[in-house]
């Protein structure tokens, strides 16, 4: 591979790339997300390779191993290219009838296409089909293009112009100035504006500074994190080095899970490649700045998302979080100003260098700017990864794109940001999807995780399952959080069993105003999330359940 | 060293400015690097403790010094023995949410331990009931008094945390515990509770290897 | 006596290659997570005496080393079962019905999560969410997922393991 030392040299390598690939030649595109690839899709890899080898195509149809294409309830995808026809639950079994009928034929199959199960309408782009035509996919949109093992795919999408264009081009202050005026907020939960974050370690004294991928997605639920990353790493990859430029950082962390190997080797693949062209490393692009990334595990526990736990594991130690009294952008890492974002924030950043600040806050609401991953999940037609502006209401969300509820039911409630968020219930759908909006009705957008829950939840009992994982995944360190969530779980637990007490109710919540104002960290803080949400907008169930003895709530998990 | 005496030192060497802040309504001049709590006893008002001493690093995990701090505008519930003192900050050592926080933590961890000596003193001032919450089976309040004091003081790390959450606990290294803790023990005063001899004892007896066990030793 | 072979197959160590990862990190503290997941990995189990080993090349603690140890279920110090056994107990397979399927397994193979039976064929655990949410409820065995498992299939997903 050619190392690239400026960006004309960048340019000509893309056109060189652009070259060798006929935008008519046929492309077999196969969703290798990790539910697809759960579901076989090496199988239906391996078919089409022999049917192609068997019609002696091989250099005339292209097969590519794609990232999630987001619609993983309708797995395994293909998507044949130039026609953009895509097909959906495909099996081994349907390759040879691909191959003739589609890719050399031309022609539809109707039984594999989508259909609408409530018109029976058919949709053969996934352009028209419900799900994706609902949604603003500038994140993933490309998953379907890439092989994320490869980064001349990235390339030819126009890859790494950002990286090009803000570190010969632009100054670090202008580069901060772009995102700081994009009003891009955080993903990962926190919504805070990552302009200011990154400022804020600018400034902070010492030459040594942090920047880091949180890529451990703990929120319950939440799998948007894992498709970005893994099907188009680049994408990520970029935004980290151009963040690292506008805050003075040269040694990136990307703290990710161990549990998840296929991340991971296209981690350590698109770093070795990037290497190798000079995107990565000494002197990028010949611009005169070095950076270089390290890779770290996490060991699986919740709490090691927290910002301060995590800059903890990464040094080797228990993730235990710290008060963050001092801020981890001014000291983090062996107490060096570091710059912790999820990797969602992290991969808005080229398309804000690109395209310009102007048009990214031109996207979303007052205080929301841009679009939003969600993942769809629970008692939904349509589980999958989605992208929506911010602004677009949760009732669009959930029936537009997420096509109602499943068995004929009827909503109950959606519930955001897993553990440490809230529920709204059905009367407040139309709520647009807003950092604030949803702050201020106590379900807070969390990371992304959308949790849809039917008319036979019962939501004490959801309750319960939320804190009972907080019970074992928060560090116990502090005194408010383990033992307040011991209490909670105890008596939440007696209401969901029918043992509840006059009194109950209360106590849960001067034990919450305890745990909210005097626990550690942000767990401990907004652990009792669910308890005061479903408090607020279904106190009758609960007091049901104490009253009744048992719960109004067909279904018992 | 100890953070505060690194913090005393380092004020004295650097000549570190002088902030002013408030306490309960009273001026206190505190020095840049001081913790609210240093910053109190220094003027001699008094704010709770229970996993805080002097020799070891502010651990803010019983969270019974909690004040109110007002800084601009904003009022937080902090730590006294970790908040850094700075410029106009408001400190309120007492107040019905300041009250309702020690009194609720206390009742936590008297179900646990009931006729901690300490515990009972706090319980006193703060109308904190033992009885409010079911009783535990363990009477450890994970101080982490012990664990600190081997590790910073002794540096022989012969007690450790295990397992987290509600499971959380402290452990006796037996390697380590069956050579350094019987001419030591210089833990043991510090357990607000006793649990730390109680471990101590069971790991002793159960753990060790035997050819050190006291009555091994004996013969 | 085949049978007892296979429980010592089990519990075997290959002590080489767990001193050549601990060798890869000597004298380096910080590296203490990755070292552990490595051996974990690698081993599917942690014995004391390598605890020890990792204790002394790395200048840490024993105690700090037994605290990463037991912080979480990812790490296991006594032998594992021939076949890892995993339901996932996410909040989307929670409201499609894991416990049912949890209580399922677990009276199938006779052990709780946590415990390796008696055979030493299967150890159960539970999982956090997998981020495969649609195939939910899932068992997932020696890493292979099995979606949308109801408790009377269960049987037939566990008769493939030996």
């Amino acid at each position: 591979m050619p190392r690239i030392n400026s960006a004309s040299e960048l340019e000509e390598l893309r056109k060189g790339i652009l070259s060798e690939r006929d935008p008519d030649k046929p492309c077999i595109a196969i969703c290798s997300g990790t539910s697809c690839l759960s579901l076989g899709n090496g199988r239906i890899i391996s078919a089409f390779e022999e049917e192609i080898n068997k019609k002696k195509l091989k250099t005339k149809v292209d097969i590519r191993a794609t990232g999630c294409h987001g619609y993983c309830e309708k797995g395994p995808m293909v998507v044949i290219y130039p026609e953009e026809i895509c097909y959906v639950e495909v099996t081994q079994k349907d390759v040879p009838e691909i191959a003739s009928q589609t890719v050399l034929g031309n022609k539809v199959i109707d039984r594999l296409i989508y259909t609408d199960p409530d018109t029976g309408e058919k949709a053969a782009h996934q352009s028209e089909i419900p799900f994706y035509k609902n949604q603003m996919r500038h994140l993933m949109g490309n998953n379907t293009k890439i092989d994320p093992r490869s980064i001349d795919d990235y390339l030819a999408v126009g890859g790494y112009s950002a990286l090009s264009k803000s570190l010969l081009e632009m100054s670090p202050e202008e580069v901060l100035e772009e995102i700081k005026k994009a009003e891009l907020r955080g993903r990962g939960g926190g919504g805070f504006l990552a302009g200011r974050k990154w400022e804020t370690a600018r400034n902070a004294p010492g030459k040594e500074k942090y920047v880091i991928i949180n890529s451990h997605e703990g929120e319950l639920g939440a799998f948007m994190d894992r498709a970005l990353f893994t099907g188009n790493p680049h994408s990520v990859l970029e935004g980290l080095i151009i963040g690292a430029y506008a805050i003075g950082s040269h040694l990136g962390f990307i703290y990710t899970r161990h549990d998840t190997p296929q991340l991971k080797n296209n981690i350590d693949m698109a770093l070795a490649q990037a290497e190798e062209y000079g995107l990565l490393g000494e002197n990028i692009l010949g611009s005169g700045f070095d950076f270089h990334v390290e890779v770290h595990l996490d060991i699986g526990i919740f709490v090691s998302g927290e910002s301060s736990a995590l800059m903890r594991s990464i040094e080797g130690n228990t993730p235990e979080p710290r008060p963050k009294y001092i801020h981890t952008s001014v000291s983090g890492i062996w107490k060096k100003p570091s710059v912790l974002n999820n990797v969602e924030t992290w991969a808005n950043v080229p398309q804000i260098i690109n395209k310009g600040s102007e048009w990214y806050a031109s996207i979303g609401t007052d205080r929301s700017k841009g679009t939003k991953l969600l993942s769809l999940s629970g008692n939904i037609v349509n589980t999958g990864v989605a992208e929506v502006p911010f602004g677009t209401t949760i009732r669009e969300i959930v029936y537009d794109i997420g096509g109602g509820i499943p068995k004929g039911k009827k909503l109950k409630a959606v519930h955001f940001g897993g553990p440490m968020g809230g529920s709204i219930p059905e009367s407040l759908l139309d709520t647009p999807l807003d950092f604030d909006e949803l702050a201020k009705l106590g379900a807070p957008i969390g990371a992304g995780g959308m949790l849809v829950l039917d008319e036979d939840t019962s939501m004490v009992d959801v309750t319960r399952y939320f804190l009972n994982f907080l019970s074992d995944e928060s560090c116990g360190k502090c005194v408010p959080c383990r033992e307040g969530i011991r209490q909670m779980l105890r008596i939440l637990t007696n209401i969901s069993d029918g043992k509840g007490r006059e009194g109950d109710i209360e106590l849960l919540e001067e034990i919450s105003e305890v745990t909210g104002a005097a626990s550690l960290c942000a767990l401990g803080k907004t652990a009792s999330g669910p308890l005061l949400s479903t408090l607020l907008h279904f106190r009758d169930e609960y007091e049901a359940n104490i009253e009744k003895k048992k719960c109004p709530a067909e279904k018992r998990e | 060293m100890p953070g505060r005496e690194k913090r005393m030192i380092m004020g004295k060497q650097k000549k570190m400015s002088e902030i002013i802040i408030q306490i309960d309504g009273k001026e206190v001049k505190a020095a840049e690097g001081m913790t609210i709590l240093e910053a109190a006893q220094s003027a001699d008002i008094f704010i709770p403790t229970l996993c805080h001493r002097e020799k070891l690093e502010p651990y803010g995990a019983c969270r019974i010094c909690t004040v109110e701090a007002e800084v601009r505008g904003w009022t937080k519930f902090v730590a006294a023995c970790l908040y850094p003192v700075e410029q106009d900050l408001v400190v309120r050592t007492r107040s019905e949410k300041v009250d309702k926080i020690r009194k609720t933590i206390l009742e936590f961890l008297l179900a646990h331990a009931p006729y901690s000596p300490q515990l009972q003193d706090l319980a006193q001032e703060y109308g904190a009931d033992k009885d409010r919450f079911e009783k535990e089976s363990s009477f450890c309040i994970l101080c982490g008094l012990c664990v600190r004091y081997c590790a910073e003081v002794k540096k022989k790390n012969a007690v450790g945390f295990v397992e987290c959450g509600a499971r959380r606990e402290i452990s006796f290294i037996p390697e380590i515990a069956s050579k350094e803790c019987n001419s030591c023990k210089e833990c043991f005063p510090l357990c607000p509770t006793s649990y730390l001899q109680a471990a101590f004892v069971l790991t002793e007896s159960l753990a060790f290897p035997t050819d050190s066990s006291p009555t091994a030793l004996k013969k | 006596m085949r049978e007892r072979n296979k429980k010592v197959r089990t519990a075997a160590v290959d002590n080489d290659r767990i001193d050549r990862i601990i060798n890869k990190y000597q004298g380096k503290p910080g590296s203490l997570v990755q070292v552990l997941l490595e051996i974990q990995h690698e081993n599917h189990w942690l014995p004391l005496d390598v605890l020890g080993r990792v204790s002394k090349k790395l200048g840490v603690p024993l105690s700090r080393v037994m605290q990463i140890v037991t912080f979480h279920k990812t790490f296991s110090l006594v032998p594992k079962g021939r076949n890892e056994v995993h339901v996932c107990t996410g909040p989307s397979c929670y409201v499609r019905g894991s416990t049912r399927l949890l209580d399922t397994v677990q009276d199938l193979i006779g052990i709780k999560p946590g415990e390796t039976d008696p055979d030493s064929k299967f150890s159960l655990e539970t999982s956090n969410c997998l981020g495969c949410c649609n195939l939910g409820p899932e068992i997932i065995v020696d890493g292979k997922h099995y979606g949308r498992v109801t408790p009377d299939k269960v049987k037939y997903v566990l008769k493939n393991y030996e």
